[in-house]
């Protein structure tokens, strides 16, 4: 298609938008109501197919056996061990990166040192590793044929195999979600208001704690939300490293695995929809946080305007 | 001093903050990365070559990259469609659809993969009308494909869309005013200006499907040089001792996915430069 033939008399048009302020115009920068439609329609009909099916099945093969089957399937010991294990791994997971990710934002925000987007990028690495490589690496640093597992081994040890490995997997591949939802926030934030709270006197910890933390907690609770989300769901890293001990090194999403291969269908479900039901509660709280985080940058950009 | 590393700050804690974030980032991510490197460079060169040319091998990076592609592309498409839709259309339920979105972010890639599996199993919801037309999903390439498609749609939908929500509506209102019809200004005026950040997504994408393992193995069928994905491969090694063999397919694919996330570090900073001047 030639543009210039396909332009119909620009003079014209330009008369008529002119003329006619707000409705011609928009018509020409919008679609047609029956294009609108459709298109709509449209995304609706492959998130429907591509999303919301499956994520429906998930609850609909835990439940169409009735609710008793699935009840024994959630209590069975087993299962409740690997709950208490994913508990444990996110409980010492989330706190390592929350600390790491306030930590490498305030250096990353406030200060102003050469190299820093390297640093973003070596942040983010673990985002674009294989889970199953992320995995990988532990094996070959702890496995018995690995760099220090000789020597785990002579001093009975065990870390490959056993919660250790489990819980460094998991802050591996949950490790930038902190730092990288924080930078943002704290880079638009700036820091005059720390600058103030110093030269009025206050101390460094008085600054973050009373300054800081209060202005970046809808990120800083942003982050902790996806970093949970990831260290529950964590499948392919952990599935390297755990040995897939049943009742002693099971995550919940691998306990999913073997009760799937088990043919189990319905406890595979049944224990699936409480992960599923997690991701609900995570996609929920995820939009909370993002309304409390635009109010807050909404303030900080009004206070900046003001000035 | 005569060389000052940062810049001069009245606020305290560079030296404790970034001492603190080099420190845990060299523990818990370079040295473990830095192992696999150390590990795969005791392999020598013709062996190294040897492995990762192997029939076998090369049968999963064809499946793998090919699989990866061909779902990021769809979804450059589909994604597009989402990403025009929730930042320029008002309709009933969108905050729904918004955050639904994000649904294979936070949903377990093991759920995900039992998930479509039933789904897309011959007696599924979608498997059994598309058995009747013919079309077999499950444990074959085009299932792989699907879930590559579920894992990587939300890249390219939240890079594309806060592009879309910050495009200035007068160059589309110059662009009518000028009397180009809306497919043209669509071609050539925003299509222009979003072509960065499909890029980026398509890439984000494709790098996420390269390495996706819990949501594809149930699906896959997992039959060596047919629907073997590479992630599962190297597991597949790792099973049976075989270490080295296993470090040198994961050392070439990490190096494709440190090029890809360097060339979309490289897109993104070009676009920065050009439109936050």
């Amino acid at each position: 298609m030639s543009s210039s033939s396909a332009i119909p008399t620009p003079g014209a048009s330009v008369k008529e938008a002119a003329n006619t302020p707000g409705g011609r115009l928009n018509r020409a920068v919008g679609e047609p109501a029956w294009v609108r439609r459709l298109l709509i329609g449209l995304a609706i009909l492959s998130l429907a197919v591509i999303l919301l099916v499956p994520l429906a099945a998930v609850f609909h093969q835990a439940f169409h056996k009735g609710f008793a089957g699935y009840w024994a399937a959630i209590t069975a010991p087993d299962t409740l061990s690997a709950i208490r294990l994913t508990l444990i791994a996110c409980a010492i997971a989330v706190p390592l990166n929350v600390v790491f990710g306030v930590a490498a934002a305030w250096c990353i925000t406030k200060f102003d040192f050469p190299g820093k987007n390297f640093l973003i990028t070596l942040i983010d690495l673990p985002f674009s590793i294989s889970p199953v490589i992320s995995g990988l690496v532990f094996v070959l640093l702890f496995g018995a044929q690995g760099f220090i597992g000789p020597y785990l081994i002579e001093h009975d040890i065990r870390i490959l195999f056993a919660v250790p490995a489990i819980v460094l997997a998991t802050v591996f591949v949950t490790f930038p979600f902190v730092a990288r939802e924080l930078i943002p926030v704290m880079q638009a934030q700036g820091t005059e208001e720390e600058t103030a709270s110093i030269t009025l006197g206050a101390s460094g910890w008085q600054t973050f704690w009373r300054i800081t933390l209060p202005n970046i907690k809808w990120g800083l609770l942003y982050g902790v939300v996806l970093c949970n989300a990831r260290a529950m769901g964590e499948f392919g890293a952990v599935s390297v490293v755990s040995g897939h001990i049943r009742g002693e090194t099971n995550t919940l999403p691998l306990h999913v695995e073997i009760l799937y291969n088990e043919y189990d269908f319905t406890g595979a479900f049944a224990v699936a929809s409480l992960l599923a039901f997690l991701a609900v509660v995570t996609l929920i709280a995820k939009k909370i946080l993002e309304r409390g985080i635009r109010a807050q940058l909404a303030e900080v950009n009004a206070s900046k305007g003001a000035e | 001093m005569a060389f000052q590393f940062k810049k001069h700050s009245v606020l305290p804690g560079f030296g404790l903050t970034f001492g603190y974030t080099i420190f845990y980032l060299s523990l818990i991510v370079l040295i473990p990365v830095a192992a696999l490197f150390v590990k795969s460079a005791s392999l020598s060169a013709a062996d190294f070559w040897a492995t990762v040319t192997a029939p076998r091998v090369l049968a999963s990076f064809r499946i793998s990259f090919g699989g990866a592609f061909i779902a990021a592309f769809v979804n450059v498409f589909v994604g597009l469609l989402i990403a025009w839709v929730l930042a320029r259309y008002e309709f009933k339920g969108k905050s729904v659809v918004d955050a639904l979105v994000d649904l294979p972010f936070a949903l377990p890639t093991a759920v995900a993969g039992i998930a479509l599996t039933t789904v897309f199993s011959v007696n599924g919801w979608l498997g059994a009308p598309l058995d009747r037309l013919g079309i077999k999903v499950a444990y074959t390439p085009l299932g792989i494909i699907i879930a590559m498609m579920f894992i990587s749609l939300p890249f390219l939908v939240r890079t594309v869309q806060p592009v879309l929500e910050d495009l200035e509506k007068e160059l589309e209102e110059a662009s009518a005013t000028l009397g180009a019809t809306r497919w043209q200004t669509f071609r050539r005026v925003i299509l222009p200006v979003l072509a960065p950040s499909l890029f980026t997504g398509f890439a984000l994408g494709f790098a996420r499907a390269l390495g996706e393992y819990g949501s594809i193995v149930f699906i896959a069928g997992n039959m060596p040089m047919k629907t073997e994905i590479t992630p599962l491969l190297i597991i597949t090694k790792l099973e049976q001792y075989q270490y080295a063999e296993a470090t040198a397919i994961a050392a070439v694919t990490l190096m494709i996915s440190f090029v890809l996330l360097f060339l979309i570090n490289y897109v993104q900073w070009r676009q920065r430069r050009r439109y936050s001047l």
